[in-house]
Formats: structure tokens, C-alpha cells, sequence
């Protein structure tokens, strides 16, 4: 698998998938932050609690953390790799350059390094509270959700990192159908479409958050 | 006519090359494309001057050889192979660069002139059936359902030239060497071989120094031949198949 370029796109494309159904989950369990404190909170709590008795407190979370974090190292050092290889097999540019494929497929390289950086910022701020604005609160992830947003540099990078994420999705979702053969010609304009919705849904539903705290609408 | 061409010159391969800029006249709309540059070659060889060399062959559209970026685009401006472009194309006092297919794999040997053998020992890596020689088979004895026949065709039909690697971002063979796949895969006569053609053609590929795809399909657009852009997902499919079978390794 890993030796091929066929086989290092198809593990970037699963990889790149199952950070997208998370990111589903995450838009939605966000939008909560709009129902106030007491219920964003509560569900704060509950992801920790997921499948008990069957589970102790946060072993669920912790699953799904060790997936995303193998998914995004895989994702990453494919693209890495990849890219790397690409840029050799072109070493001569043409003096008449033309560019012809879509913004969104032109920018997966640089888009992706933003969103590898974003996911970092994000994790030391809203998990950690490393680099948070004004006392990270353990527990209160609402109140902690409103300080982020009140700074313009929280707001600024959220929202160009979901702007990134839109584009990247766009190209990617439907990329990744075709690495893993499920494409075709009478399937095409479908998937396309399903990548746009899914790209505005996610965008629109991210950015909802820090439009929301700028607005007072959460606060 | 009255044309400026700006050519790339490059002595061989160890040379740097650059553009250099000629003026050609009494170019006739129905010429073609290598009909204009013999012009221009005639009138050079006139002067004393080293001509341009480039690769042509049958100069009806079914060998593949021709292979010349025309203002960018790989074959010209027209969907089809630049020996079939012809001159109605243009337009008097047009300034037109003309330069080789670039990437690595391709290297260029003169001039205009690259080396494509590295898809040669693509196909030899599995592009082919392992079918008694001899006297043809009676045609009946094996059939194909017309669908299946139809898509053998339209993948039978790449003449192997190579615009695809060129006007790719990431120089990759990803479109030709899906048509050679999926000719074959698609066929009963192509069947024995199905898994380890896929799997040999790909290692092949990736072992020229071919790039990877990023799905840009700029392959599918310059493609004289109309290879689809699906070409690439079937290949990829066959290959997953093979790779879980186990096929090998
Ligand atoms: C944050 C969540 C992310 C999601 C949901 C995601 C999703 C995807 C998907 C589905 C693909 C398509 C794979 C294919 O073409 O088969 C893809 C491609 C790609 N991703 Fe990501 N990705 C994410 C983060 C990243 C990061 C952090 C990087 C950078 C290191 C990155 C770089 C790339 C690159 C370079 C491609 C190849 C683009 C191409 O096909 O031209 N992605 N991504
Ligand atoms: S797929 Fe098309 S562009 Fe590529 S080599 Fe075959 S005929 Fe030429
Ligand atoms: S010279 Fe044969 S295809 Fe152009």
C-alpha cells in the first residue's frame, strides 16, 4: 500500500474521510453553544461519558482522539510525500504557463499546511487553554468558547482556517472518490455536488460560532 | 501568413536550451502545424542554421509521435494531435511558443525531441495478454458483451503520446497507463493477467519517477484521443481489488 503512489493517495483519501465525519460531528456538537451555557456544557460532559457503564469516563474520547491524531499524522506525511514526489517528476516549468484546474484543487498543499497549523493552535486553545485568551476554565467550555471569540486574532484565524477548510474539502471529498474508485462518469456531477454542500455546511456551520460571540448572540 | 515563432533550441541533453525567436512567412491556412515548422526548418537549412528538430511520424493522428507544447498547451489549441492542428488555428502576425513535453521523465534529447521510452517499459510491465501466437482465433469463440467491447475501444484508442504527462502539474502517467489497463482488464482475453497487470503497470510507472495524481484533470482535457478523466477512478479500483486479493506480494 504505502509503496505506491496509488496506495499512499488511497490511505490519504480514508485518512482524509474519517477527519471529515468527525468534523460533521464537531459542526453539529458546536451549534449547541447557540441553546446557552447550561446545555453546551452538559454536553461538554457527555462526550466524556459516552458508553458507560461500558465504558470508564473519557475512554470513548479517548478512542476517537487516537483515531483522528493516527489519521492526521497519515494524511499528512502521504501529502508530505507526495507532494514531494510531484514537484520532482516537474522539474521544468513552461515559458507559456497556463492554469487551468480550480482554486480549490490548487490550494490543497498550502491549504492543508493551514489547516495542520490550525489544529494545533486549536488544541492548545480550546483543549489545553495553553494559548488561551483570559483564564482557561476546565469544564467550562462554554465561557471558554466566548473569550476565544473576543479577541479579533481568535476570530481572524478561525475563520480563514474554515474558509481553507471549505476549499479543502470541496477538491477533497470528491478526490477521494476517485482515489478509492468509486467515481464515474454518471456518478460525477453527484459527488461534485455532494462536495459543495458539504463544503458550505461545514464552513457556514463553523464560522455560525465566532459570528455568534461577535454578535452577542453568545456571550 | 506572417507568423513569430519563439522555439525552444537545445543542442542535447546535457545543454541548458532556451527560447529562441524565428519569423516564418507564406504560411497558408490549411498547413498544419509540422508543415509550418518544415517551413521554417527549409528556410533555416537555407541560411546555414542547425533545423528544428522535433518528433512526427504518420502526421495523421495515429502514432503518437508528434508532441509539442503550443502556447502552453500541450498539442495546441485544438483538441487533437499536432500533427492534425492546422494553421486556420492562428492568426496572421500571431507570435506562438512552441516548446518540448516537460518532466522528468520525459528528458529532453534535442531541441523539441524528448524521450519517451519510460512508457514502453510501462506496457512491457503487463500491457500485453498472454495469447497463443498463431494463425487468428475464430472471432466467435470468445464473446465480449458490446458494452464491455465498447469500453475496451475507447481505451484501446491512446496512442501512447505522452500529452497527458506533459500537461499534468505533477508530470504523472496516470492517464495513460489507466488506458492501457483498463483496455485490456475490461476483456475476457485480458482476464488471466487482470490483477498483476494492474499491480505490475503501477509499480512500473511509479519506478520512471512519474508523479502522482492529484485529480487537477488537465490530462483529460489536452488528451488528443479523449481518454477520460473515470479512466484514472477505474484503474485505481482495479488495482485496490487486486491489492486486497492479495495478488501479489
Ligand atoms: C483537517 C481535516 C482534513 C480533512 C477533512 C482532509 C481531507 C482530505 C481529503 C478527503 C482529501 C482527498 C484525498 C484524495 O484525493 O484521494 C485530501 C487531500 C489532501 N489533503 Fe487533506 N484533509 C485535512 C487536513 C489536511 C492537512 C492537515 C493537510 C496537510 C498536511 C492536508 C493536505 C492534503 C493534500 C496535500 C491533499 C492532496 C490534494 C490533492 O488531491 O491534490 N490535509 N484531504
Ligand atoms: S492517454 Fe491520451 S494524452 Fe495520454 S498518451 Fe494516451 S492518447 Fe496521449
Ligand atoms: S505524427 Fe503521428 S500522431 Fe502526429
Amino acid at each position: 500500500m504505502w509503496d505506491s503512489t496509488v496506495g499512499k493517495k488511497a490511505v490519504m483519501a480514508v485518512s482524509g474521510l474519517i477527519m471529515l465525519l468527525y468534523l460533521v460531528a464537531h459542526m453539529i456538537g458546536n451549534l449547541k453553544v447557540f441553546f446557552g451555557p447550561q446545555e453546551f456544557n452538559a454536553y461538554g460532559h457527555w462526550i466524556r461519558t459516552v458508553g458507560e457503564p461500558f465504558m470508564h469516563y473519557t475512554w470513548t474520547l479517548w478512542i476517537i482522539r487516537v483515531v483522528l491524531v493516527a489519521a492526521v499524522v497519515a494524511h499528512a506525511t502521504a501529502a508530505y510525500q507526495l507532494s514531494r514526489r510531484d514537484i520532482a517528476a516537474r522539474p521544468a516549468k513552461y515559458v507559456h504557463a497556463r492554469r487551468r484546474a480550480s482554486y480549490a484543487t490548487r490550494t490543497m498543499r498550502w491549504g492543508g499546511v493551514i489547516l495542520g497549523l490550525f489544529v494545533v493552535w486549536h488544541i492548545l486553545d480550546l483543549t489545553t487553554g495553553h494559548v488561551h485568551a483570559g483564564g482557561f476554565q476546565e469544564g467550562h467550555p462554554y465561557q471558554n468558547v466566548v473569550d476565544s471569540f473576543s479577541t479579533w486574532y481568535g476570530n481572524v484565524i478561525y475563520i480563514v482556517a474554515m474558509l481553507a477548510l471549505g476549499l479543502h474539502i470541496r477538491h477533497g471529498f470528491w478526490a477521494a472518490a476517485q482515489t478509492l474508485g468509486a467515481g464515474g462518469r454518471s456518478r460525477d456531477r453527484a459527488l461534485k455536488g455532494v462536495a459543495n454542500l458539504l463544503a458550505l455546511l461545514l464552513t457556514a456551520g463553523f464560522v455560525a460560532v465566532p459570528v455568534g460571540v461577535m454578535t452577542q448572540v453568545v456571550s | 501568413m506572417k507568423l513569430t515563432l519563439r522555439v525552444w533550441r537545445q543542442r542535447n541533453a546535457a545543454d541548458d536550451g532556451a527560447m529562441s525567436t524565428y519569423e516564418v512567412d507564406g504560411i497558408t491556412p490549411d498547413m498544419s502545424f509540422l508543415e509550418m515548422l518544415d517551413t521554417l526548418n527549409e528556410k533555416l537549412i537555407l541560411e546555414g542554421e542547425d533545423p528544428v528538430a522535433f518528433d512526427h511520424d504518420c502526421r495523421e493522428g495515429i502514432c503518437g509521435a508528434c508532441s509539442l507544447v503550443i502556447d502552453g498547451d500541450a498539442h495546441g489549441p485544438e483538441r487533437t494531435t499536432t500533427c492534425q492542428l492546422h494553421m486556420r488555428s492562428f492568426r496572421d502576425g500571431d507570435v506562438i511558443d512552441v516548446e518540448p513535453w516537460r518532466a522528468a521523465a520525459f528528458p529532453v534529447i534535442k531541441d523539441l525531441v524528448v524521450d519517451r521510452s519510460a512508457f514502453d517499459r510501462i506496457v512491457q510491465a503487463g500491457g500485453y495478454i498472454t495469447a497463443p501466437t498463431g494463425t487468428a482465433p475464430e472471432a466467435h469463440a470468445t464473446p465480449v458483451p458490446k458494452p464491455d467491447a465498447d469500453h475496451a475501444f475507447e481505451h484501446a484508442e491512446c496512442i501512447g503520446c505522452g500529452a497527458c504527462v506533459a500537461a499534468c502539474p505533477n508530470g504523472a502517467a496516470m492517464l495513460f497507463t489507466s488506458a492501457k489497463v483498463n483496455h485490456l482488464n475490461v476483456l475476457p482475453q485480458g482476464a488471466p493477467e487482470r490483477e498483476t497487470r494492474v499491480l505490475d503497470m503501477v509499480e512500473a510507472m511509479d519506478a520512471e519517477g512519474f508523479g502522482g495524481c492529484t485529480l487537477a484533470g488537465e490530462c483529460a482535457t489536452v488528451c488528443p484521443k479523449g481518454i477520460p478523466l473515470s479512466s484514472i477512478t477505474d484503474m485505481n479500483r482495479e488495482w485496490l481489488r487486486a491489492t486486497v486479493k492479495g495478488a501479489r506480494r
